[in-house]
């Protein structure tokens, strides 16, 4: 039974929700009133066959990226290639690295192409992209835990820093993750490009430890793209040195993307413990890690959740 | 119905993923339960057409469907989404009437906050998990204890409001998580004082300090005397099932006695109970048959000289064939190890093949007597002793429920039978679980219900919910509720 896009005006009555198959965008338009709503039927237009479009080349998209390989025929498609070329040498991506943050661009040019908006967002469940016109800003919520809701940290993004995309990945999120963070979070120039980087740091977020409990991706979904790789399902108690370990690694990784000018700051969360990489002046503030706290939760629960805030 | 081993590939949107049994898609929205494609997002509504193929009725907003629920099929509101009015001096959230054979029924649906509640889980495992009473610790917090050592398996309980509410803050909290989980059926590390550290999640085996467990035992060690007694009888001399808790000789037990095996001579360690049937062997432990023996022939003293003879055959083996050894007596009546010749690796494997999979099952418990019956009555009281009369069927997201005897309405349920994702939580820190009260209209006014607040299923709308296909295990929640009410069986009653 196939189920068509659908559409949706959320009870705010502001915000749009876009779903179809795995793709669940919530977005937001800000300008004048005939400008968002041209920028909202665009987006709805460009939705419709989006999921569709990717799946038409859906074999190559779960192929391993290489610098000299074919390249798709779709938009979106294309974007997630080009995110994910510039990492193939740091070793296996393949384009579905960036697939959720490469939607949320493609339906961003989609609303800005069509209307001159002050700002937008598209968020395809916590990868975002930003448009930002002169003059304006967002503010990022980052929430600890999906389970109590409450903004732990912001980070103000205005018109004059280059970050118009950001990422989160884990090992509890959606997709499988090679590694063990509870979530790594990137900014980046689009959201493709953090989607893509953020899956890399997150992989590299990892150690041997018998409490972690991992299984072939192909086991969980036969059709994955990872393969016979082991993804984690399961990190049970690690002691202070392996988590500063498994830290260390993952920062070592986005450091070096950081340097490659792949990305902008990258902030690493694992077990209640994390910090940030990156020239953090480029927000207008810092996206303060969280403290250590008591109040961590367990690390199956623990999925950052990002929102953005007019 | 297709094989529940094999994946499916969902047609819902144009990924078509290929699904494993009991795993979702990269939407999280379908997962494949024993074969069969379902939604597995709230609000949750049980249809009864799935059950017999049918297909899934699509929600949302479609040119080429009405949009009514309730149209053609039976389906049954469960409370799995339906939030909740607590403090409950408002009507519960749903109160939907149905028709059924001609008699209106009623179903008081809301989603329960359990602060009394917790779980009852039983391991399958002959390894020592800690000692009775032993305390069962999550991230440090203390959040249950061991109780019973019961057949083949060992119990646990957790939470209770001692750990939800009267402990501290963060034991509240870490306590909360992990009942929590485990109702969802998601594994959770839990640690014994003194004893083992183990992964328990519902329906799956536990794993114990690292070591997935496979089977669990085929009895104790006396009882796996008795089944097999006969099909060992003239094959080998002597046979020895060790278990921590009754070990069993063959020769001196009174399987063996009837059979006329030969006196061996042999002599156990431990303490006698009956013939052939000893206690305490060894200590507990990761080894043999659930004692901490690596050589089983540690429990033997030796052989009496006037009964034991060279060449004399002895297998030892644990309750689940896991540890098994072949010996035969030296002229010094000896025993020394040597190959298992076929006909005793046909014995070990037949105790293995009558072993079930060892699973840790979960039961939640909690204690519905409160304030969330003013949702459904205004004389609170009345609903409980409509429960016990059997005029109200209690159901826990459609699943049948066991109420336990005594005051208030204390009930448990498996976990395994409620539709994915059944249970919730608030920050109090308590549970919350759906629960849904089924009962003819006629009592449900006897009784002081919400009557003016009662709505015809057929006004759900679809966009409020989606459609499941209920546990073909679990009974239909409206089925063989018997209009009339069953008299009241109650001891001294007229």
């Amino acid at each position: 039974m196939k189920e068509r896009p659908a559409c949706a005006r959320l009870p705010d009555g502001a915000r749009l929700n876009l779903s179809h198959g795995p793709i669940y965008l919530i977005l937001q338009a800000f300008g004048t009133p005939a400008a968002v709503h041209a920028a909202e039927q665009a987006a709805m237009r460009r939705f419709a066959t989006i999921l569709d479009d990717l799946c038409a080349e859906l074999p190559l998209l779960r192929s391993p990226a290489c610098p000299s390989g074919q390249h798709p025929q779709g938009a979106t498609a294309c974007r997630m290639t080009d995110a994910v070329r510039p990492f193939a040498a740091h070793g296996f991506i393949t384009p579905m690295a960036a697939v959720a943050g490469a939607v949320a661009d493609e339906i961003l040019a989609a609303m800005t192409g069509a209307a001159s908006l002050e700002k937008a967002y598209v968020n395809n469940g916590g990868d975002i992209a930003l448009h930002l016109a002169a003059g304006s800003a967002f503010t990022l919520g980052i929430v600890e835990s999906i389970n109590s809701p409450h903004i732990a940290a912001t980070a103000r993004i205005s018109a004059e820093s280059p970050i118009r995309g950001i990422a989160t990945s884990g090992w509890a999120g959606r997709s499988f993750s090679l590694g063990i963070a509870d979530a790594v979070t990137i900014l980046a120039r689009t959201a493709a490009a953090a989607d893509a980087a953020a899956t890399l740091v997150a992989n590299a977020v990892d150690l041997p430890h018998p409490s972690i409990r991992r299984r072939p991706a192909t086991d969980l979904q036969p059709d994955s793209d990872l393969g016979a790789r082991p993804v984690t399902t399961f990190v049970g108690s690690l002691e202070q040195p392996a988590i500063a370990e498994a830290l260390r690694k993952g920062r070592q990784k986005a450091e070096q993307f950081q340097a490659e000018g792949h990305i902008i700051a990258a902030a690493l969360f694992l077990k209640g413990h994390g910090f940030n990489t990156g020239d953090l002046a480029l927000a207008d503030a810092p996206l303060a890690v969280l403290p250590k706290t008591s109040a961590c939760p367990p690390a199956h629960q623990t999925m950052q959740r990002i929102s953005v805030h007019a | 119905m297709s094989d529940p081993s094999e994946k499916i590939r969902c047609d819902a949107c144009p990924v078509l993923c290929y699904i494993k049994d009991g795993m979702a898609g990269a939407c999280d929205r379908y997962a494949n339960r024993a074969g069969e494609l379902v939604r597995v997002d709230p609000h949750v509504i049980l249809d009864r057409t799935l059950e017999h193929g049918g297909q899934i009725v699509p929600f949302g907003h479609r040119d080429d469907w009405s949009g009514d629920l309730m149209e053609d099929h039976p389906r049954f509101v469960t409370a799995i989404g339906a939030g909740t009015t607590y403090p409950d001096y408002k009507p519960a959230p749903f109160i939907i009437s149905t028709k059924l054979d001609g008699i209106d029924m009623v179903t008081v649906v809301t989603e329960g906050i359990f602060s009394y509640c917790g779980v009852k889980i039983k391991i399958d495992t002959d390894r020592y998990l800690g000692a009775e009473a032993a305390t069962v610790r999550a991230r440090g917090e203390p959040v249950g204890h061991v109780t019973t050592g019961e057949y083949g398996s060992q119990m646990l309980s957790l939470g209770g409001v001692n750990h939800l509410t009267h402990g501290g803050k963060k034991e509240g909290r870490v306590t909360c998580d992990t009942l929590l989980d485990l109702c969802n059926r998601k594994p959770v590390e839990l640690a014994v004082d003194g004893g083992a550290t183990m992964i328990v999640q519902a329906g799956c085996a536990p794993i114990v300090n690292g070591v997935q467990e496979q089977r669990m035992r085929v009895g104790c060690g006396s009882a796996a005397i008795g089944m097999f007694a006969q099909q060992w009888f003239g094959q080998v001399d002597e046979v020895i099932v060790v278990d921590d808790h009754i070990t069993g000789v063959l020769s001196e037990h009174q399987a063996g006695k009837v059979l006329g095996v030969r006196e061996t001579g042999i002599r156990i360690r431990g303490r006698r109970s009956t013939p052939g049937r000893y206690f305490h062997v060894a200590a507990p432990g990761a080894g043999w048959g659930g004692t901490n023996l690596d050589d089983p022939l540690s429990i033997i003293e030796g052989f009496d000289p006037s009964k034991a003879w060279p060449g004399l055959s002895l297998l030892m083996v644990s309750t689940t064939g896991e540890h098994a050894a072949y010996f035969r007596l030296d002229d010094a009546l000896r025993p020394v190890e040597h190959a298992k010749p076929p006909h005793i690796v046909a014995f070990v494997e037949r105790i293995r093949e009558n072993c079930e999979p060892a699973l840790s099952t979960v039961l939640f418990m909690g204690g519905a007597g409160g304030s969330l019956r003013a949702g459904v009555t205004e004389n609170p009281v009345r609903l409980t002793r409509s429960v016990k009369d059997m005029l109200t069927r209690v159901t826990s997201g459609g699943a049948p429920v066991y109420v336990w005897p005594g005051g208030g309405i204390t009930f448990m349920v498996d976990v395994m039978r409620l539709p994915a994702n059944a249970f919730g939580h608030v920050p109090t820190p308590a549970i919350v679980a759906p629960i849904e009260f089924t009962l003819t209209l006629a009592d449900y006014e006897a009784l002081g219900g919400h009557m003016a607040h009662v709505r015809p299923a057929e006004a759900l709308h679809a966009s409020f919910a989606h459609l499941v296909s209920p546990d073909e295990v679990n009974p239909w929640p409206l089925d063989h509720l018997d209009p009339g009410g069953r008299k009241p069986r109650r001891k001294g009653g007229a």
